[in-house]
């Protein structure tokens, strides 16, 4: 949506998360992913006649514990319905899901409330031979059932989302939080996390829902933000024209960013839902419950609270460890090893300078690329606060830490970084810094302070970093 | 030999066990008649035994319906689609029964995926009845009842979801029981109403009924809607029925229609006796049983229209080859498919069609519930309700293809009690013409009892067949 557009973006997403447990939906097959194809397969999930499903317990647990990270309302009583169509990816003919009593309702993540939360099964792969890619001109297709079977939660939010930055930031929260919970891989483009979106606008002001399309197949959240980016600005220049959003299925290419029609809802399937009669409902005990609530770890809202109220971090770096659940763990684990170190110490050299390294050295956001060990940045940190090393001289020892680990106070031994503790020293370089700029040093002495720093740029160049620069500013005005 | 194809079930097991019959010969002899069979009944018969003849049922051959997966061995549900077809494993029911000691001797004919009350439905043909053979067995386990009653096989499982196993068996003049909901694993059998089906007995005597069952009946992993019955299976040993009661539902007796009135006739006899055995009698009442075909034949279907989506012509079974993947879907099933199952199919979809849902399967299911209801009322009063099991006795070849509807009213009796998931039982109470005349044929006398009371149901079935005295011989001795 274009800045001072008359329109308002009102989205919802749709997410399937494929759940990592040991075996699938309805049978004893174990999931899998990469193997060949049709290794993991038995008569239930190919469907063959006679065969009947029944409920992997485990798959509820898990549905129990992100509608408890959800804050969702469980159903006292739920149920599996069928619903039919036919597809080759789908043996039985029909996907037992949930329909009018799913699992958990009315929930929140956010800002983003959630509608419901149900489970499924996922459905086999089709590889189409040929090159459209598609089942339609295809020369033939191919259909493994690796996958048939997996089991599925999907989350169905609110159309709470105004943007399509804030459905991107949102979706990384959700996969924040549900990584944490230990209960899928949550990987985009593996699959385990697949989210559409539900895109209409509105003009601003207005309390109604304009008419919403449906956009499929933004399998990273860069493509997320892209795909609902590009349909939001499709639907504007619709309105813009004098035309209408027809109520339809979207395909997002993320090669050019196209988007195809797929199918239009006029002749959208009936799925004639009925309750599957071979599933006995699901009524979740209290035990259950408070077993899925109990087994909820820190989240990502919880923890970001935590580290402002009790860390006393800065609501930025709070967020950017909450939300990011490896960088938290990370920063955690420092915080334990670190002796005295304030933790706003630790967590600004964990969110800022190590995060801005693993970028420079082309590893944005991977910290199994970094060799720097927790305890060693929590030592980094300690040096710099007890300074012992200056903040510059930090900022190396972290380069070389990630570059090729080791022990920060080693490495301040062996490249000499340790700070310059003899002032006369200090004040030797001082002097000839302000030799060296006379110009500048005129204008300090005039009052302009900004021209300071040029002097405490020469002295940190000529000491490499190893000058204290509250220190390096004292000496200077005292001379001038 | 040929006396060892007198034998009942309990009798040839026992002489296998005492050494005095040989399990090897037995299942010859029957596998003899089963090859010559002139009834249509096998579609296909084992070569040899298989198992080792230990266990309650050890040496027992049994004739399988053909609705029932059996691992390498041709399963068709009586359907072109799945000619060919050889499941990569076997149902829990038959699975169970060999682990009895118990042979499969053959699959036998049914009506297609169950969906029949005159076996005529097959795309095997139809199965004469062992009787009569210008005459039906029932259906849909008609080829389970006529080689029973036929001497094909010493005992049969078939499957009953609105009277399939019981509606048969009275044809037949055998035993049939459709046990309690949840008694019998589903896991193999080829669903036609998953919430409905249910695997049983049918054999010549009640005791062989309980002594299949026994080997049956038990929760299934496999099947979550399984739970088996407490305590198990007891064998019956009643001889009279002193202090139990029965109630005569007027709806689906006095006040039934289209009962014939030699049915009618051996009925009233068979109440006459329960009440010379010490039973009690008297009027029950279930209002909405009346109801029971019209909220069947959508809830059936409905499921139907579900369970036989997977016959697509991708993984198994029949494919007609097309251009395009709508095409192949259609033409399969349009050439796979016979004319009552895409009946059922059409019904049941369009009972779940968004709009038409709540009238149809909603109201039906609602109905379902009151009859349930109904029956948990009358068993506050009486131990069992006993009905005429089939309007009619069996007729004729082609009598009432060509009119649904008539065929639908043979299961008026029958189709309450799998509604209500409740157990019930025809016996053979004795033999009537037909209202426009011919030979004299069997009537079936039902019993059915509240859930889980199969025990005391086949217990009660057991006295009142030993007063009834009834003769096989019409069947056999064809």
């Amino acid at each position: 949506m274009s800045p001072g557009s008359d329109y308002e973006a009102v989205v919802g997403l749709e997410i399937h998360v494929q759940l990592s447990t040991k075996t699938k939906m309805f049978c004893g097959c174990a999931l899998s992913f990469g193997d060949d194809p049709n290794v993991h397969t038995c008569p239930v999930c190919l469907g063959h006649p006679g065969t009947l499903p029944t409920i992997n317990e485990e798959a509820i647990r898990y549905a129990l514990m992100i509608a408890a990270a959800l804050e969702c309302e469980v159903a006292p009583r739920s149920e599996f319905a069928r619903k039919n169509y036919f597809y080759p990816d789908l043996p039985k003919g029909y996907q037992i899901s949930q329909y009018d009593l799913p699992i958990a309702v009315n929930g929140r993540l956010g800002d983003v409330r959630i509608h419901r939360a149900h489970l499924e099964e996922d459905a086999a792969k089709l590889i189409h031979v040929g090159e459209s890619g598609r089942i339609h001109g295809s020369g033939a297709s191919l259909v493994d059932f690796n996958r048939g079977g997996t089991p599925l939660v999907e989350i169905v939010t609110e159309p709470d989302i105004r943007s399509a930055a804030q459905a991107r930031e949102w979706a990384q929260l959700l996969r924040t939080t549900i990584r944490q919970l230990g209960v899928s891989d949550v990987n985009m483009e593996e699959g385990s996390l697949r989210v559409d979106g539900n895109i209409s606008i509105r003009p601003v002001g207005s309390d109604e829902l304009g008419v919403k399309t449906e956009l499929k197949n933004m399998n990273s959240f860069r493509f997320l933000e892209r795909g609902i980016e590009a349909e939001l600005s499709r639907q504007q220049d619709l309105l813009d024209g004098g035309e209408e959003v027809v109520q339809e299925t979207l395909h997002f290419d993320p090669n050019d960013g196209s988007l195809t029609s797929l199918r239009s809802k006029e002749y959208a399937h009936d799925y004639r839902y009925f309750p599957e009669p071979d599933l006995v409902p699901v009524v979740p005990t209290e035990q259950m419950l408070t077993e899925a609530r109990d087994s909820l770890p820190e989240l990502p809202a919880a923890r970001r609270e935590r580290y402002v109220s009790d860390l006393g971090l800065s609501e930025e770096a709070a967020t950017t460890l909450a939300f990011q659940a490896e960088l938290a763990e990370y920063f955690e684990r420092a915080l334990a090893a670190a002796d005295g170190t304030p933790a706003k110490a630790i967590a600004n050299w964990v969110t800022g300078e190590l995060v801005a390294a693993l970028r420079q050295a082309g590893a944005e956001g991977d910290l199994a690329a970094s060799k720097a060990s927790p305890e060693a940045v929590a030592a980094l940190a300690g040096l710099v606060e007890g300074k012992t090393i200056s903040h510059g001289a930090g900022k190396q020892v972290l380069a070389k830490l990630v570059a090729g680990g080791g022990d920060p106070a080693e490495i301040v031994e062996q490249e000499g970084l340790a700070q310059i503790s003899d002032s006369s020293e200090l004040e030797a370089i001082v002097d000839r810094a302000i030799e060296a700029e006379p110009q500048a040093a005129e204008q300090v002495r005039q009052g302009n302070e900004k021209a300071i720093g040029r002097l405490v740029g020469a002295v940190m160049k000529e000491s490499k970093g190893r000058a204290d620069g509250g220190t390096v500013t004292k000496l200077i005005r005292e001379r001038l | 030999m040929s006396d060892s194809i007198d034998l009942t079930v309990a009798q040839a097991a026992d002489r296998i066990r005492s050494g005095e019959l040989s399990a090897q010969e037995y299942f010859d002899a029957y596998r003899e008649r089963a090859t010559g069979d002139s009834l249509n009944a096998f579609l296909w018969t084992a070569e040899e035994a298989d198992g080792d003849a230990d266990g309650p049922l050890g040496g027992i051959p049994v004739a399988v319906k053909d609705i029932f997966c059996t691992e390498g061995i041709p399963t068709t549900a009586g359907s072109r689609i799945l000619e060919g077809y050889r499941p990569p494993y076997t149902a829990t029911a038959v699975r169970k029964l060999r682990e009895a000691g118990a042979r499969v001797l053959g699959k036998v004919n049914m009506d297609e995926f169950a969906m029949g009350s005159s076996n005529e439905n097959s795309a095997y043909g139809n199965v004469l009845n062992p009787w009569d053979s210008g005459r039906v067995p029932g259906g849909s386990s008609g080829g389970s009842a006529a080689a029973v009653a036929g001497r094909l096989a010493p005992c049969a499982i078939g499957t009953d979801t609105g009277g399939s196993i019981r509606q048969p068996a009275a044809l037949c003049g055998i035993v049939g029981m459709k046990p309690t909901y949840g008694a019998v694993s589903r896991y193999g059998i080829i669903a036609f109403a998953s919430s409905l089906d249910q695997c049983g007995p049918l054999t010549r005597d009640v005791t062989d009924a309980a002594l299949l069952l026994q080997a049956l009946e038990g929760r299934d992993p496999c099947d979550s809607t399984s739970i088996g019955i407490d305590g198990g299976i007891e064998l019956p040993s009643r001889e009279d029925l002193k202090g139990l009661t029965f109630g005569i539902p007027k709806e689906l007796a006095s006040e039934a229609e289209g009962i014939e009135s030699g049915v009618k006739e051996v009925f009233e006899r068979t109440v006459a006796l329960i009440e010379e055995l010490g039973g009690e009698v008297s009027e029950a009442e279930l209002p909405h049983a009346p109801h029971g075909i019209s909220a069947y034949y959508v809830l059936a279907p409905a499921e139907a229209s579900a369970n036989l989506a997977r016959f697509d012509g991708v993984r198994y079974g029949m494919r007609v080859a097309a251009g395009d993947l709508t095409e192949m879907y259609e033409e399969t099933r349009a050439k796979g498919f016979g004319p009552e199952v895409k009946r059922r199919i059409m019904l049941g979809t369009y009972a779940l069609s968004s709009g038409y849902y709540e009238a149809y399967y909603g109201r039906a299911q609602r109905v379902r519930t009151k009859i349930a209801e109904d029956f948990s009322k009358a068993f506050e009063r009486f131990d069992f309700v006993v009905t005429p099991t089939s309007p009619t006795v069996a007729f004729k070849l082609g009598a009432k293809t060509d009119d649904p509807l008539a065929m639908y009213m043979n299961d008026y009796c029958t189709v309450p009690m799998p509604l209500a998931g409740i157990p019930a039982i025809s016996i053979p109470a004795g033999v009537a013409q037909p209202d426009e005349g011919g030979p004299e044929l069997p009537v079936g006398f039902q019993i059915a009892g509240p859930a889980f009371s199969d025990s005391a149901m086949l217990d009660a079935a057991h006295a009142l067949e030993g007063a009834i005295g009834f003769s096989h011989n019409g069947g056999a001795d064809r």
